[in-house]
């Protein structure tokens, strides 16, 4: 690990300041940051931790919505009562992530910010675009059986590893960041990005910003929710694909449908238009497979990863039974519905 | 280091005096002065002559680590201890002594649920946290919660036994 400058400002006007220096980086939990200081994949000149600033709580909204605290770790938000009975969907996703010691430490404002587990990303010995804008791909003709088949780029096809992510997509959330400027607010699908030709940017924060919180408001989608996530060993590992799902349903029609799948791209991938097409209708395995296929539509492998495409389309449309059925995908059985 | 970064009184200079610290491990309170870059596991092993919390992968992948930060396992490797300032930690040397084991101490011995021992103060703090977090009620859940412990010697069946068979004793699960 390099050598570096450590501050531990107590209030979050300090803190955006000590981001906005050249070379600062944030930690809270270290789950993600430490290991790539170890790899040399981040070295940073200034450490700034942020644990002592006042983003530690869970409160509630109007209308029955929640403001999920920055610094709240993941397990905490995943056994909070109001969110395992109001979000069940994003209870699952962080629980169908990592370990429970992970989960201990890891905040929610490190889990949107984590780096991707692209195998180049971490080696300093290959090219990598997002590590050393310019210096290549390693992934892309390389060994790549858990990267993008969606959205990808000339330059990079790496993955968002979250789960979490793919929950906070599918329920509309919002991200309060404060800065330099003060506070904004970001919605959840313009907070990740594409890796276009700036890989090394994951996602829209500006130096010096700082995650505050992330906001939901009320979903009510009953028992009408899954998150199905498939890997290479039935637990403590990244999705290859996943899927988060809630519906509203009226009796036999879906009133509104929303999906996002992690595992296939730079950031969890929603299209409203295929979602649209649920919208009405009653719930029929034929529609599913149209749905996956307008998701899924422009999806390519690279090799390793073809099967991602094949295997998503019939993620969704099995998820999407599920969701319909009233029968979630549960953690600790790993048959699948 | 960028003359950006300069230092000020907000920040500690990586060629500094360290940063001061204070941990409570295993009832004992330490006041340090610590490099940022020193993990909470090569604090125990290397300064605080603590060695029964084990380095496997030093990367959050096998739980040999895994102490009780606060009540909370997590991985130590992947711990800076400067960001734990005021922290209690547990470490596995605080969980029980050679007179008195803990009941998981007992237990492991009771199942054989070790072979080289290596993993096992690991296994021993994370299912010590499993139990004081109490969303475990069946095998199928505490397999599931242990899978941040990786065994290479394969004891998982009589691990789970064990945790399961403790579980019991203090009325947290019918045993199977």
């Amino acid at each position: 690990m390099n050598r570096f400058a450590y501050a531990r400002p107590a209030t979050i006007a300090d803190a955006a300041q000590l981001l906005a220096r050249p070379g600062a980086k944030a930690i809270a939990g270290g789950t993600n940051i430490v290991d790539l200081m170890k790899e040399g994949a981040e070295t940073p000149d200034l450490l700034v931790d942020l644990r002592r600033l006042p983003l530690h709580d869970i409160r509630e909204t109007d209308g029955g919505g929640l403001s999920l605290g920055a610094l709240v770790p993941n397990a905490d938000t995943a056994y909070d009562e109001r969110v395992s009975e109001r979000f069940p969907l994003l209870a699952h996703a962080i629980l169908a992530g990592a370990s429970a010691q992970l989960r201990n430490a890891a905040t929610n404002g490190g889990n949107l910010n984590q780096r991707t587990r692209c195998y180049y990303f971490y080696d300093t010995a290959t090219p990598c675009n997002k590590r050393a804008p310019g210096s290549g791909c390693g992934a892309i003709g390389g060994v790549n059986r858990i990267h993008a088949v969606l959205g990808t780029s000339e330059q990079c096809i790496a993955t968002h590893p979250s789960d979490m992510c793919v929950a906070l997509a599918a329920l509309d959330a919002r991200v309060k960041v404060h800065g330099p400027d003060g506070e904004r607010v970001i919605d959840f699908g313009d907070y990740h990005r594409l890796p276009g030709d700036d890989p090394s940017k994951d996602n829209t924060l500006a130096a010096g910003e700082i995650v505050t919180a992330i906001d939901l408001d009320a979903f009510d989608c009953g028992h009408n929710w899954t998150y199905l996530k498939l890997r290479d060993r039935l637990s403590y590992a990244f999705a290859l694909v996943s899927v988060a799902i809630a519906l509203r349903i009226d009796g036999d029609t879906i009133v509104e449908a929303r999906i996002a799948l992690g595992g296939v791209a730079h950031k969890p991938w929603r299209v409203v238009e295929a979602e649209a097409l649920l919208a009405g209708k009653a719930p029929d395995d034929a529609l599913f497979a149209t749905v996956a296929d307008r998701i899924l539509a422009g999806a390519r492998g690279h090799g390793d990863n073809d099967f991602k495409v094949e295997l998503a389309r019939r993620v969704i449309v099995r998820a999407l039974g599920q969701a319909v059925a009233g029968t979630p995908q549960t953690i600790a059985d790993k048959r699948i519905a | 280091m960028t003359t950006d970064t300069m230092v000020d009184d907000r920040v500690h200079a990586p060629d500094g005096d360290g940063v001061p610290v204070t941990l409570t491990i295993n009832g004992e309170r330490h006041a340090l002065h610590l490099d940022p870059w020193v993990t909470l596991l090569d604090l125990l092993r290397e300064r605080l002559e603590l060695p029964g919390t084990k380095k496997g992968c030093d990367h959050g992948q096998c739980g040999a680590c895994t102490v009780l930060i606060d009540g909370k396992r997590m991985n130590s490797c992947l711990v800076l201890a400067v960001t734990r300032d005021g922290a209690e930690v547990t470490t596995i040397e605080g969980l029980g002594t050679p007179d008195h084991l803990h009941p998981l101490q007992q237990a492991f011995i009771d199942h054989d649920a070790f072979q080289c021992g290596y993993c096992t103060p690991g296994q021993i703090c994370s299912a010590a946290g499993l139990i004081g977090e109490g969303k475990a009620t069946s095998r199928e859940e505490i397999r599931e919660l242990m899978s941040g412990n990786i065994c290479r010697c394969g004891a998982y069946t009589n691990i789970a036994d064990a945790i399961e068979d403790v579980m019991a004793q203090q009325g947290k699960a019918a045993h199977a």
